[in-house]
Parts: structure tokens; sequence; C-alpha cells
């Protein structure tokens, strides 16, 4: 009975994100098939920057989730994960053709293959999807090795101390990357560009214009199989254990779950998918470089958890739109100064955006305590209203 | 089955137990009385892996398990019902009974059945979350949780701790069950009159030594345990 009742909600989820996926395609493509589609539909519309952010930056909140809200380890070095799978991607993908050009003040990378072009070339279809996807995978793997690494000794921390000794390792691997003797490899304190990125999935014909636009749809593919995956891994008995870890050590210990391995390899799990969002977060930007991989990365990603709800996915997902879509979009007329007829509306100049949007975040923070959906997942609200119609 | 021997443990740089003995025959209750500070937990603490201990050994079954990591000591078949209960507030009955399997690879179903048919409030509260149960319940859980790892010895921790007298009538009830059905039993108590009368075997344990052990009826009658701890 129960089992039924679970496969019928995988169909109806399945259902939902397919559902989803095809609609992010649809909107995009919309402007190709119709000459008047209104403003907000062109392709050049902030909504879809909007969407792309938010895919990337959803992946990054779930993952920085799976830590902070299921496991209640509180660790700060989101920016430097992102940033260890930004460069690797970027690293692995500049086309061959590209090096010279984008390593000129290095004399050429010292890294002599490139993987689009050992799938068969960036410019194929093949070459394309195969490169890159193995690019965001080993951005995904590096990642894991340096939080299993980082992880041996910070571990056995706690609570402010594992943020604060998370936040120095972010620091520190932002300065090395910079580091002008590593730059055969990282470009030194320049940016690597050139590299595929979601436009690069755009469809064209021989003319090379655009027949298919699918930069929208990959970011979201990509970002949902990834949480997906994320959440198969909450509801698991792993998923059980790290959250018993984070009601009650002790308790957790008791009961035989081992807190070192499981601390570890939640840690490495969620380092894995903040790397594969840093080289989403690369494609997103068009190119890698230290320096949007500040503390105020991490923080920006906080906050989105925070307000979301810690300890619940889909808070994290919906935040995230709101959070990117506020400070992408729908602030941003704050922020030039604007006259009705002769009257000059006053406060409105650059920067008063800022001020608006903090002070949107202290009022949720005022009356959603536990964030938007608190430790709840969007299923759950359904349910409960059912229930209530049945009464 | 359970044999500790000459058990030293230091806790926070003081010797709370100094070198203590004691035998946890098969399907009996055992267990151990004495004041606050008296070292009872520490001994559980250290018999589950969860404190090493200073000197002394521990066997189980004629293997020694001294030193080994609570996840070891728990597949081998020890669980700790913790002091205070510890129940995972946001998690729901049903998924704290899972975390008391986690080591476990078989079918849990028929565990699960057997927890349920001993509480049959758990059954009926499966959904809750644990935090909203009452103290009572929350010792249920608490039970029920470390019975899912099918332990050959479960040691328990201050059962009564916080619960109204009924309440605790009702839970010593329980563990007299679960003995019967086969579970041995190493209960600690500052409530000595109901612990002695469920026990088999107990013994006194002050500061950090053991003064007397005997069956529980003995030390139910014993002029000195009556003025120490019966009042």
């Amino acid at each position: 009975m129960i089992q039924k009742k679970s496969k019928t909600g995988t169909f109806v989820a399945l259902g939902c994100i397919i559902l989803f996926l095809a609609l992010v395609v649809l909107l995009e493509n919309l402007s190709l098939f119709m000459d008047n589609v209104p403003k907000l539909l062109k392709h050049t519309s902030p909504l879809f920057v909007v969407l792309k952010k938010t895919a990337v930056y959803a992946l990054a909140a779930v993952s920085m989730n799976l830590l902070t809200g299921f496991t209640g380890l509180f660790s700060l070095g989101q920016a430097g994960f992102m940033l260890l799978g930004a460069y690797t991607y970027a690293i692995l993908t500049v086309p061959m053709e590209n090096k010279a050009q984008v390593y000129y003040a290095f004399g050429g990378s010292a890294l002599k293959f490139s993987l689009p072009d050992l799938f068969g070339g960036a410019d194929t279809t093949h070459g394309l999807i195969l490169g890159v996807l193995a690019a965001i995978i080993l951005a995904g793997v590096v990642a894991t090795i340096f939080a299993w690494f980082i992880g041996l000794p910070v571990l056995r921390l706690k609570s402010d101390y594992l943020a604060i000794a998370t936040l120095g390792f972010a620091e520190i691997i932002r300065a090395i990357f910079q580091w002008q003797k590593l730059g055969p490899i990282t470009n030194g304190a320049n940016m690597i560009n050139k590299i595929p990125t979601f436009s690069s999935f755009n469809i064209e014909n021989e003319a090379g214009k655009v027949v298919l636009r699918l930069s929208t749809f990959v970011p979201f593919l990509l970002a949902i199989i990834c949480i997906t995956i994320i959440v198969l891994l909450i509801n698991s008995s792993y998923g059980r254990a790290f959250k018993a870890i984070r009601e009650d050590e002790i308790a957790a210990e008791a009961m035989g779950i081992n807190l070192a391995k499981h601390k570890r390899m939640s840690f490495c799990i969620s380092s894995f998918f903040a790397g594969i969002s840093g080289a989403l977060f690369a494609m997103f930007v068009n190119n890698a470089q230290a320096k949007p991989f500040t503390t105020n990365l991490t923080y920006e990603i906080l906050l989105i958890v925070v307000i979301g709800g810690i300890g619940s996915v889909s808070g994290s997902c919906i935040a995230t739109f709101l959070y990117v879509a506020c400070s992408e979009w729908w602030l941003r007329f704050l922020d030039t100064e604007t006259a009705i007829g002769d009257f000059k509306v006053p406060l409105l100049r650059p920067g008063f955006r800022m001020v608006v949007f903090s002070i949107v975040i202290m009022v949720v923070v005022l009356f959603f305590r536990r964030g938007i959906m608190g430790n709840k997942e969007l299923p759950d609200l359904f349910k409960r209203k059912r229930k209530g119609a049945a009464k | 089955m359970l044999k500790i021997d000459g058990l030293k443990v230091n806790y926070g740089g003081i010797e709370a137990v100094k070198g203590i003995s004691i035998e946890v025959p098969e399907r009996q209750i055992v267990t151990l009385i004495g004041a606050n500070g008296a070292g009872k937990s520490t001994t559980l603490r250290s018999v589950a892996g969860l404190v090493k201990p200073a000197a002394g050994r521990i066997h189980l079954q004629g293997e020694d398990i001294t030193g080994l990591s609570p996840d070891r000591i728990v597949s081998k078949g020890i669980t700790l019902v913790p002091e205070g209960r510890r129940v995972f507030p946001d998690l729901t009955v049903l998924e704290n009974l899972k975390i008391g399997a986690y080591l476990r690879k078989d079918s849990l179903q028929d565990d699960l059945n057997w927890v349920y048919d001993l509480f049959p409030r758990l059954k009926e509260r499966s959904w809750q979350a644990a935090g909203t149960l009452s103290g009572g319940e929350q010792q249920m859980l608490a039970v029920g949780r470390a019975l899912m790892s099918r332990p050959k010895i479960m040691m328990m921790d201050e059962p009564s701790l916080g619960l109204a007298p009924l309440v605790v009538k009702g839970i010593f009830d329980i563990i007299k069950e679960i003995n019967k059905q086969g579970v041995t039993i190493l209960l600690i108590e500052q409530n000595a009159n109901m612990a002695l009368r469920v026990a088999d075997t107990a013994y006194v344990l002050e500061t950090g030594r053991l003064t007397m052990s005997g069956t529980g009826d003995e030390l139910l009658h014993n002029e000195a345990v009556k003025k120490a701890y019966l009042g």
C-alpha cells in the first residue's frame, strides 16, 4: 500500500519535471516561432538571465543545504569548492585553437589537450556534449578530492569553528589560484575565457542562424539531474543517518552511526555538487576567474538557504529564484533615476536597490522564522491540503 | 554473557570509575544503582564505546570488545538507550525506528511489527515527529529504537528519568516483557526501588567503586541499601 503510493508519487514528480523542462524550452523558443512576442519573452529579456542564474545557484544552494540543513555541519567553504569546479571546467575545456590567445601572458597552456577536442571538437555535437559533460563531472571530482583532504582535519571541529576553518580554506584556495607561478595552468590573475558556454548548445543552421535555443534548458537539465540525485540521497538510509547526526550526535553514535565517516561523506558529496555548480557558473558567466568566488558568494548562497528554509530542498529552489529575480530583475528599477513627468521620484539612485533588498530580507526573516518552507517540501503542502479537504 | 573486568574510566580529568567488575548473565536483568556521580553512566558509556576505558577489559560472549568503536559494538549486539531518551525530534517515529536498525541490511518489517506490538502507541503515531510525543512515549520510542538493532544486550540509562510514577511502572513492565522475550538487560537507575524489584542481580556503585551486590530481593531488604537509596 505504502509502496504503491510512493511509486505514483515518483511518477508524478517525474512528470512534473519533464513538463517543467518542456515549458522552459517552449519559453525560450517562443520568439523564434512567433513574430510578435512580448518583450519579456525576447531572448535578450532579463527573464532568461534570471532563469539560468537560478539553475546555477539552486544547485549550489541545495548542495549547501545537504551539509548545513540535513547533516547539521555549518560550512562556509562553498565558494572555494565552486571555484575549484569553475577552474577545473574552464582549464579542461578551452579549445586547443584558443589556448594561445587565452594564455598569452604565459606563452600558452601547460595542458596540451582539451576535453571537447578529444571527443571530436567543440564545434561538433558529440564533442561538445561529451567534452562538457566529462569536464563537469571532473569539476565535481576535483572538488570532492579537495574536500576529502580538507575534511580530515576540519571535520573534527563543530559549528562556528568549522565555519571559520572552511571559510579560511576558501580564501586560501582563491589566493592559490591567482598565484602567477601557476599561470600556465590557471592563467594567473587573468580570466580563462573562450570556453564552451550555455549558448554553445543553441542549435544553429548552416547560415549560422539559431533554429532552436537550448541555452536555458541545458543548465536546468543539469541542475535538475543533480538535485534529483541529492533528493534521492536524502531519502535513502544515508540521508536518514545524516539527519540523525544533525538532530543528536550522541544518540546517533549510540545507534551505531559512524560519525566521522558520515560527516566526511556528506561533506564530500556536498562539495561534489558545489564543484558542479561552479562549473555551471563558469558556463553562465562565460569565463573562470577567482574574483567572483569571494566569501560574498558563500554568503549569498547561505542567505538563499536560510530564506528558503534550512532542511528544505524545494525551499532552497524557490528562494533561489526569488533571490536572483529580486537582485537581477525586479528591483533593478530602483537603481535608475526616474522622472514621472516633471516629478523626479525621490530616493531612486544607484545603490538604492540594495537598501530595499536588505529590508525585504529582514522582513522575510522576521515573518518566516524558519524560512519560507521551514523543513517541509513542496509535496508536503499538497498533502496537508488534501487531508484538510477530506475532513 | 557480558563481563566487565577491573574497568577504570577517566572522565574529565577525574577517575570516575575506579576498577569495577560486573557480570551480566544471559537473559537476566542486571541493575546498577547508586547516587549521582557514582559512575553508573560512565560505565555504560564505556561499554557502548562512547568513552575509552583507561584500564580493564570488557568481554561479550568471550570476545574482547574493549575500545572498539561504537558502531562495531552495536553490530556485535549491544545497544544503549541513552539517558534523557534523546530521540531525534524532527524525524518521524518511523524514521527514528529505522535509524535504530541502521547497521542492518536485512528486512526490517518483522522487527517493526515486533516493536509496534510492544508499543501500540508508536504505531498510532508513526508519522508524527518524535519531538511532539509525550515524555513516556519518547521513552517507548527510545526503547523501540534500540530494539530495532536486534540487540543481545540492551543497556538502559535511567529510563525513569522525568516520568510520572504510573508511566515509570509501564516502562518497567515493558522491560520485563522484553527480557522474557530473550533480551538481556543492563539497567542503571536512581529509582532503586523500581530497579531492584525487576532485577535478577543488582550492584551498588558508590563514587566509582562497587560496595555491594546480590539478587534484587536481597538488596531490596538490605538495611544499608534501604537507608541510603530506598528511604
